[in-house]
């Protein structure tokens, strides 16, 4: 047993830092504590990952990946999360494009793969519908056959960042009659073509993320169907159980901590920094220590999939935990933060950090329902580690 | 980076799991707390002869030179066999501070006895008041000719009846809650002038109170420096707690698994309860408390393996951990098991109350919550 990272690692993370040191001016780092950063910065940091070949790690060489071992794709995640990067957005690289070159022909990697390497395209994910949400499979967005063209009609709902999207990776229903997962196809949409529609969600941080994208009779070449007609479930699951590193989100919980002890050592209760009182410190405390033990959770598995093994069951914590202690960060930082946390996304009023500290505490909400509610990975841990 | 035992450990761990399947189910560890001393002085000597009693020592001192990972591999298989003969008082507490500070004659003598299991001892360093400031002690030392009359009351003495020999702290300068001025005496159970009042605790282990009348040592009953004794005692207890911990996190692990198998066999409502989604949920729980403590533990080892600055810190965090996600998975544990969680027929109420017990030694969560943040 050993912590120590291998020297070839530690010359690793070396660059990774010398790197970031370079190109990670304070304009994103900024722009990503202020809750503020827009498509056009996001995009500009994405092609300086693709300038220096780092922009997907996950990938196969072959397509344009890094070769990574899983300790060096740890690290960099590491490494980026706590210099403060802009989180890559995962729709084109960690969610469309896995699906692509395992399971699409030559003709859609050569046509699809390279813009997403180069964050040309921007992707949304059209998977939940508004009667289809932990339960995915009831998906009823249908895609009825014309010739060479499927017709789609339907709605998808909770589309992040639809108003940006280029293009939308959709599950649709092909077959009516068959059991629930084994109707479903995998369509690759053009967001220009005629009959779609995005309507924005008015969510409850006052932001624009989130869309309904509404089809009415919207042609889709069978040309852009990924694998076999029906066979999209399998494809959508294999996305959701081989890309999920870092969904524990430690390095940006680290880093959350650190944001909110300069928060609360800048605020003041009772005639002293915030810091000092001793109920909001062992709150912390109390934070730190579950993220102590989910960051070594981490390493767990990452050392028994870098020791050529699967994950143990010990990494189907990881989004249950990592969500559960974001949450509680971001309701201690709207508490650290008093009446300004009030003040919703208004830049000027108060300190410079309590302006997004209400709306990312909001937005986090989330976290805890998306890819799998938590209650859904439950259900999972009972059958799948504990045999229920 | 990597979490894999070596192939001594494996084997360590294999052997001392075998014998606990094997050889220590709940009936049998009712009887040994039935027996004289509250334990099973034969398992005790084959504790010697499987060669564990060595394992933390030195090979200087007669041991195999194990860490704090050799020991979190044993302490995790005894808190799954609740097992309740005095490793902890014995080998880890009493044995780690002659480890640390004994002179050689001292460990030349009691460390090789311990190791051959005819010799048990016990520290006596908790009093009344000091709750868990090791440096808190009235009991005091008085010089007197070329040795020391050790007057004052201890309590919590772990297994203090099993033991032939006390280490007590007391008091030879300062006041009682001065960081200095705390030394270690060695006393003979026989001595004169000591009394010990010997009880059981509630999770089937045995206590002692001792009060010391005026009990004359000899100057070489000394242990360690004179009036330097805070430093060896907390980091003696800083591993203990590790330890302790470690047959928490067994414990742990045994309870999700049966309570996992108790929900399978158990029938309501016409079908076996574990199809219940609330329970489900719950012993879900259970699991993710258990590897939480878990990645703690091994956190703490491995900074300990290391040296690092941050081992105190990393014993709060896992004791705190254990503290309060051991009690709740315990907790879970009864109310799954229902009614039967509640009968000492089944072992699942016992490691509640170990579990509780552990919580208390050497510090409870909001102690070591504190200390976390302190440090």
């Amino acid at each position: 047993m050993d912590i120590q990272l291998t020297p070839n690692d530690v010359a690793f993370r070396d660059e990774v830092r010398a790197f970031l040191h370079e190109k990670l001016s304070e304009r994103f780092t900024k722009a990503v504590v202020g809750g503020q950063i827009d498509k056009d910065t996001i995009i500009e940091w994405q092609k300086i990952l693709y300038e220096q070949g780092w922009i997907a790690p996950n990938w196969p060489k072959q397509y344009g990946g890094t070769g990574w071992s899983i300790t060096q794709k740890f690290i960099f995640e590491n490494e980026c999360a706590e210099a403060g990067a802009p989180a890559v957005v995962p729709f084109g690289l960690k969610m469309v494009a896995p699906v692509i070159y395992s399971f699409g022909n030559d003709e859609q990697k050569a046509r699809f793969l390279p813009d997403i390497l180069q964050s040309n395209v921007w992707w949304c994910q059209g998977y939940s519908e508004p009667g289809a949400g932990s339960d995915l499979a009831a998906l009823q967005t249908k895609a009825e056959r014309d010739g060479d063209d499927y017709i789609v009609n339907g709605q998808k709902i909770w589309t992040t960042y639809a108003q940006h999207a280029d293009w939308i990776f959709c599950l649709v229903r092909t077959d009516s009659n068959a059991k629930k997962q084994e109707g479903i196809s995998f369509l690759l949409i053009d967001m220009k073509t005629p009959g779609i529609e995005v309507r924005k969600i008015d969510s409850i941080d006052n932001k624009h993320s989130l869309n309904e994208v509404f089809f009415d009779n919207v042609r889709v070449p069978v040309a852009n169907r990924i694998g076999e007609e029906n066979k999209g479930w399998t494809y959508a699951k294999y996305l959701l159980t081989h890309e999920r590193t870092a969904i524990a989100g430690v390095a940006q919980s680290k880093k959350a901590i650190e944001q909110l002890k300069g928060i609360a050592a800048q605020e003041m209760s009772g005639g002293k920094p915030l810091l000092e009182d001793e109920m909001f410190c062992a709150k912390l405390a109390q934070i730190e220590v579950d993220l102590m033990a989910l960051e070594y959770t981490e390493l767990r598995a990452i050392a028994s999939v870098a020791d050529g093994g699967a994950p143990g069951p010990e990494s189907s914590i990881l989004k249950i935990r990592g969500t559960e202690i974001q949450q509680a960060l971001s309701e201690l930082a709207v508490e650290a933060c008093g009446y300004y946390a009030h003040a919703l996304g208004q830049q000027g009023i108060g300190n410079d950090y309590a302006a997004p500290v209400s709306a990312k505490y909001l937005y986090g909400r989330a976290a805890t329902i998306y890819g799998g509610s938590n209650e859904v990975q439950k259900n999972i841990i009972a059958k799948m580690v504990l045999g229920l | 980076m990597n979490f894999n035992y070596s192939e001594e450990q494996t084997l360590l761990k294999d052997s001392v799991s075998k014998f606990i399947q094997n050889d220590y189910d709940y009936e049998t560890r009712k009887k040994h707390c039935a027996m004289d001393g509250g334990f099973d002085a034969a398992t005790w000597q084959t504790f010697a002869e499987l060669g564990w009693l060595c394992v933390p020592f030195s090979e200087e001192d007669g041991g195999i030179g194990g860490g704090a990972l050799e020991t979190m591999i044993m302490m995790e298989e005894f808190g799954k066999g609740l097992v309740v003969e005095p490793y902890v008082s014995t080998v880890l507490v009493a044995g780690a501070v002659l480890a640390k500070a004994g002179s050689a004659e001292q460990k030349a003598e009691l460390l090789s006895g311990i190791i051959d299991g005819s010799r048990k001892l016990a520290l006596a360093a908790v009093e009344p008041q000091s709750r868990f400031d090791l440096f808190d002690v009235t009991t005091q030392a008085a010089a007197e000719g070329d040795g020391y009359v050790l007057s004052g009351r201890k309590t919590m003495v772990m297994h203090g009846a099993a033991a032939d020999t006390f280490i007590v702290s007391a008091r030879t300068s300062g006041a009682s809650r001065d960081q200095d001025g705390v030394s270690l005496f060695l006393v003979p159970a026989d001595s004169a002038g000591l009394e010990l009042q010997d009880y059981p605790t509630l999770d089937g282990h045995r206590a002692a109170e001792l009060t010391l009348n005026g009990v004359k040592l000899p100057a070489s009953s000394r242990v360690g420096h004179q009036g330097a004794a805070v430093a060896v005692l907390e980091a003696v207890a800083d591993e203990a707690s590790v330890a302790l911990c470690a047959e928490a996190v067994g414990m742990m692990e045994k309870l999700y698994r049966e309570t996992v198998e108790y929900s399978k066999n158990r029938k309501q409502f016409g079908v076996p309860i574990s199809v219940f989604q609330a329970l489900q949920h719950r012993m879900v729980d259970m699991f993710t408390l258990h590897e939480e403590c878990k990645s703690l533990l091994l956190r703490a080892v491995m900074s300990h393996q290391a040296g690092a600055a941050d081992f105190r810190k990393n014993v709060s965090a896992l004791k705190y951990a254990v503290a309060v996600k051991g009690q709740k998975a315990a907790h879970e544990a009864v109310q799954i098991f229902g009614g039967m969680g509640m009968t000492d027929e089944m072992s699942v109420g016992m490691y509640l109350k170990r579990i509780n017990v552990i919580n208390t030694l050497f510090g409870n969560g909001d102690y070591h919550l504190k200390r976390f943040m302190s440090l």
